[in-house]
């Protein structure tokens, strides 16, 4: 094989500038498609991260329907003390999970006595909160990083429409599960970065305090949020959660639990989505040029060649040889175009990274663009390539195998 | 025992509506080891009756065998199995791959044809490329070499895979006279010392003498041998 891979390299090089025209192509095509996944998943990993590490956590657990009534935070629907040690028994025995935080949320109303506006509620334990999202005390914009009791973090979209500052006294009101309404003074402590989306409004208290306001006196919560130890393996982890709790509490034979990793609590996912079937169709691209630039170069060596492809027949080459032969030459173009592609790619990858290039996204802003040549993609990327060079020479291999040695010698 | 029997071989090609008569009605026998050469003008199905008995096209009818297989009966793969085993072919034009040395040039159908190991394809190479003379031009590509030394590259490349019947289609058409002669002298030569037959289309005058049997066809026709010396015998 490595003589034909070596002969078929001969071929190729008798027509040196058409090759190397062809090689650029392909070349150009895996670069621009590199580093187009490259910095789209780094992108997508820097969203995903904000979005995990600063509000979200990795994997959330609420009662099952709590989910479809989101908008409304309802506190019929949080977790009953029974369910809450249900569910702290079993992340605590759960591989894989690095830590989990309480939350009890609420909508509520928020006043500096002169206005009030509307304002969602969580109540966390800070300590276990910064521990699953770790990006919470980076989203302090001023103030105090560590949140105690009787203090509040304001949403800096909040802080700003009601003229707020570090230090001033609000009121937050809310109505309890009966019906009830209760009021408590808060300091304001901390202002906070917002987020893209409902989570513009989220503003942060002690669980205690929370706990206060809607006079809930057990252990009740509307959800816990997750981190786990190794991204990677979020899934799995989730996975064996579910598994776990559906074993235990169940109602008429229904789950209690309703557990969803990232992908099922914030519209980001779909962004995610729609660059991964934008990485799709890039590939595609890439592809078609492969493709049609390939085939073009084998289908001219074919036409070019006639009379030699009828003398190594008719000194008894067989067809499946000549068809190898030629297949090789769709190869090796696709090896030289790859490995000129992942070497252009590594250059551009220095330079782009060198530059330093931010964005904004959202209210992020000042993200930096980074690239990098990431194995799997390199690698999948390679192999596309490489198999569509084989392939797009595969009909053109076919075509010199077929050929009639008489007619193929007779051939001016 | 022939190496090829032709009985009433024709060979009609269609070009449109027409018939062409490429052959027609041709028989011979060529026994092993022997120097046979095929004359007539352009058009006279010399080159017709050499892609014949090199199996590399079918008769229209009559019965052709060569090295005791009738090529009409071969499928595409085993036709090239028998070119690669028996045959050796020398062409007008040379047809040497630009892209491979002298050296690679010759162990090609080696390579290619009869896959041998890379320690015997040298020695082989090596060996025949001595006996053409050809030994301090290994390492050059034919666009560097004559026109007679192609030739002569050529005809090692025909005899690597020690084939018992060597074709030659018009050998010594490009080449001036003293070359042509050398050429000749060399089949002659390899034909002594390998046993290999070669059977040759020309119409070369020096060729022709230099043949045991000649076969004069005209218009598809074989007509009758101009000379005849042990080795060759005719059905016709």
């Amino acid at each position: 094989m490595a003589d034909i891979l070596r002969i078929a390299l001969r071929n190729l090089m008798r027509y040196r500038r058409r090759t190397y025209l062809t090689a650029s192509l392909i070349a150009v095509g895996v670069t621009f498609v590199l580093l187009f996944l490259s910095a789209s998943g780094s992108f997508q990993n820097l969203m995903i991260g904000q979005i995990t590490d600063a509000m979200l956590g990795h994997i959330q657990v609420h009662k099952r329907g709590y989910m479809a009534s989101i908008d409304s935070l309802p506190l019929n629907l949080n977790l009953e003390p029974e369910e809450v040690r249900q569910l702290t028994r079993v992340l605590s025995q759960t591989e894989g999970v690095s830590d989990f935080s309480p939350r009890l949320k609420f909508p509520a109303m928020l006043s500096n006595f002169m206005e009030t506006t509307n304002i969602r509620i969580n109540g966390v334990i800070p300590r276990r909160e910064t521990a699953v999202i770790p990006l919470l005390p980076g989203r302090v914009r001023e103030g105090n990083t560590r949140l105690l009791k009787g203090e509040l973090y304001v949403p800096e979209l909040l802080a700003r429409g009601m003229q707020l500052k570090i230090g001033d006294l609000v009121a937050v009101i809310a109505t309890n599960e009966d019906g009830l309404v209760n009021g408590k003074k808060f300091r304001v402590s901390a202002i906070i970065e917002s987020v893209t989306g409902p989570g513009g409004r989220d503003g942060y208290m002690h669980l205690e305090d929370a706990r206060d306001i809607l006079r809930i006196t057990d252990d009740q919560i509307s959800e816990v949020a997750i981190r786990v130890s190794d991204f990677s393996r979020l899934e799995p982890v989730a996975e064996q959660i579910r598994h776990r709790l559906a074993g235990g509490a169940a109602r008429n034979g229904r789950p209690v639990f309703d557990v969803r990793t990232w992908e099922g609590l914030t519209p980001f996912v779909n962004i995610s989505r729609m660059i991964d079937v934008m990485a799709f169709f890039i590939r595609l691209m890439l592809i078609a040029v492969v493709l049609v630039s390939v085939m073009n170069v084998m289908i001219m060596a074919v036409y070019e060649r006639i009379r030699e492809i009828g003398t190594i027949a008719a000194i008894g080459t067989k067809p499946s040889r000549i068809r190898t032969l030629f297949l090789c030459e769709g190869f090796m173009l696709g090896i030289l175009g790859t490995g000129a592609g992942i070497l252009l790619t590594g250059l551009a990858t220095l330079i782009i990274n060198s530059l330093q290039i931010s964005f904004n996204f959202g209210r992020q802003a000042g993200l930096i663009l980074t690239t990098g040549l990431e194995l799997n993609q390199v690698v999948l990327v390679s192999l596309i390539v490489i198999v569509v060079s084989t392939l797009a020479a595969l009909q053109p291999a076919h075509k010199a195998a077929r050929m009639k040695p008489v007619d193929a010698l007779g051939h001016v | 025992m022939s190496l090829i029997i032709a009985k009433n071989v024709s060979k009609v090609y269609r070009q449109g509506e027409t018939k062409v008569t490429a052959l027609d009605s041709v028989s011979f026998q060529i026994a092993p080891r022997s120097f046979v050469s095929f004359v007539g003008p352009s058009g006279s199905g010399k080159t017709t009756l050499l892609n014949l008995m090199g199996i590399l096209d079918n008769p229209t009818s009559g019965r052709l065998e060569v090295a005791g297989i009738q090529p009409d009966r071969l499928t595409r793969v085993k036709a090239a199995e028998f070119r690669g085993e028996n045959l050796g072919f020398i062409f007008q034009d040379f047809n040497l791959i630009p892209v491979l040395t002298v050296f690679e040039n010759v162990e090609y159908p080696l390579l290619m044809v009869k896959r041998a190991p890379q320690k015997e394809r040298k020695e082989r190479v090596l060996d025949l490329l001595q006996a053409v003379g050809m030994t301090d031009q290994r390492d050059q590509y034919p666009s560097q070499i004559s026109g007679g030394q192609k030739q002569r590259v050529a005809v090692a490349r025909a005899l690597v895979t020690r084939p018992r019947l060597v074709l030659a289609d018009e050998p010594t058409a490009n080449l001036d006279t003293t070359t042509a002669l050398r050429v000749i002298d060399l089949m002659h030569q390899m034909r002594d010392e390998m046993g290999v037959t070669f059977v040759f289309s020309t119409h070369d005058p020096k060729v022709v003498r230099a043949a045991e049997t000649t076969y004069t066809l005209t218009d598809g026709r074989i007509d009758s041998p101009l000379s005849q010396k042990p080795g060759g015998g005719n059905l016709g």
